[in-house]
């Protein structure tokens, strides 16, 4: 099936794929050919594509995917491959988002900001 | 006394011929940044395409849900207007005929009651009207050459705030991007976002053989409506920014093309003076020995020595010229 992951600024990704797997925000999906339509909003994490030279690992904060006519859309305001992260400052974020949700337990901001920079950090450290 | 003036419109004509180079060295540069600007506008398509196509799926699906973003007014009585222009000047009317627009709608606006809110970006912008003493509800400067997503992002919370904060209305007022040659101010509604215009532009998606009202949804067609309405208003407002810097482009290059053709007419012209002038001096010059030259011959003087000298004043005079 073909794949597109589109940002704002431009086309990430574009080409066939055996396989899928995201996270939306009711947890994770995998889509394979001719999947039926569907329409999903993604929570952070990561994003797999099984593309034709070897799977491509990409941390995705939160977006959505649409998936109609064997064709998959990603739409992410924020996709990183593991060698588009910088660990140093994805470390920085995680750090200073821990101790904002240390000091407020109910900060939700804090919270995703845990959660993307762990999401970022486990995406580097994997390839 | 007439070579004085020879020199002094020497001076003028390299100081002319200085600013051309800058015009157009500024011309080449806005010529390329053109180019870069509409791929910007042209990679920035997909993406607004695709979530505008997601809405409208959405919506067909039942998922019209009561956002505050889709609210229609009963009254308006508050109007806030995002303007976009420029940073920097030297760009013929590109500033001023966004913001003289802006202010007659607003000057519209309170003929008719409503009062008015400005978000503005570009500091010509906010120059423009913090000058006129206008009240700024909030100004973005720095980023008009090349505008990024998440600059959109940062003009957009600041509408919506207005939006959720007492304005009914807001509107987009930019330099709309035709052509190389055809750029026009357009001042287009924003908030609230229309579901109806999603319907338009799924004509074509739907009749492609898709699925019609077939999607799967998770989590439900409202919750991600909601998620995605903010999405699209930032990748509209991104679009109009990125337009507004491929007009401002634009109207730079022919500005600067416009003043690097006047230098070199200017050129021209005080080349021609120059060289009249020193004609003259070199005129006045000659005739002022041969009639020296003239006077001397009368009274029987030593011709043969003058004319030595004539001949070395013109040699002077014809050096000179070099």
């Amino acid at each position: 099936m073909q794949v597109e992951l589109v940002s704002p600024e431009a086309v990430l990704f574009s080409g066939e794929c055996s396989q899928v797997v995201t996270r939306t925000v009711d947890g994770d999906i995998a889509f394979l050919d001719h999947h039926a339509a569907f329409i999903g909003a993604l929570d952070i994490g990561q994003t797999q594509l099984w593309a034709s030279d070897g799977i491509v690992t990409l941390a995705l904060n939160r977006g959505f995917v649409e998936v109609s006519n064997n064709v998959v859309t990603i739409l992410s305001d924020a996709a990183y491959a593991a060698d588009e992260i910088d660990v140093a400052a994805a470390q920085a974020d995680l750090e200073a988002a821990q101790a904002a949700v240390a000091a407020d337990a109910d900060d939700d901001e804090a919270k995703a900001a845990v959660a993307w920079a762990e999401t970022r950090i486990a995406v580097a450290s994997a390839a | 006394m007439a070579s004085g003036q020879e020199r002094i419109l020497r001076r003028r004509i390299r100081s002319i011929d200085a600013t051309k180079k800058i015009t157009r060295a500024m011309e080449l540069i806005a010529a390329s940044r053109i180019v870069r600007a509409q791929a910007r506008v042209r990679a920035a398509r997909p993406y607004s395409d695709k979530v505008t196509a997601v809405i409208a799926n959405l919506a067909s699906a039942g998922g019209e849900a009561d956002h505050p973003l889709l609210r229609e007014p009963a009254e308006v009585t508050k109007v806030a207007y995002v303007a976009i222009a420029a940073d920097r000047g030297l760009c013929g009317g590109y500033n001023n005929n966004v913001l003289r627009a802006t202010e007659r709608a607003i000057a519209a606006d309170a003929a008719e009651g409503r009062d008015y809110e400005l978000v503005l970006s570009g500091r010509k912008a906010l120059g423009y009207f913090r000058f006129r003493n206008y009240r700024i509800a909030a100004g973005f400067e720095g980023f008009s050459d090349q505008p990024s997503y998440a600059d959109a992002q940062q003009v957009a919370a600041a509408a919506t705030e207005l939006f959720e904060n007492g304005c009914q209305r807001v509107m987009l007022a930019y330099t709309q991007f035709h052509s190389m040659g055809n750029q026009s101010v357009a001042i287009v509604p924003f908030m609230p976002l229309e579901v109806g215009e999603f319907d338009d532009a799924d004509g074509a998606e739907d009749s492609g053989g898709g699925p019609e009202g077939g999607y799967e949804f998770e989590p439900e067609p409202a919750v991600i409506l909601e998620r995605l309405l903010p999405r699209y208003a930032e990748a509209r407002l991104y679009s109009a920014l990125l337009e507004a810097s491929a007009s401002e482009h634009a109207a730079r290059q022919r500005a600067m093309k416009a003043a690097t053709d006047n230098a070199e007419e200017l050129k021209i012209n005080l080349t021609r003076i120059m060289n009249r002038a020193r004609q003259d001096a070199i005129t006045t010059e000659i005739m002022e020995i041969v009639g020296g030259a003239e006077a001397l011959a009368q009274t029987g003087g030593e011709v043969d020595l003058l004319s030595d000298t004539i001949e070395a004043r013109t040699a002077d005079l014809f050096r000179a010229r070099e």
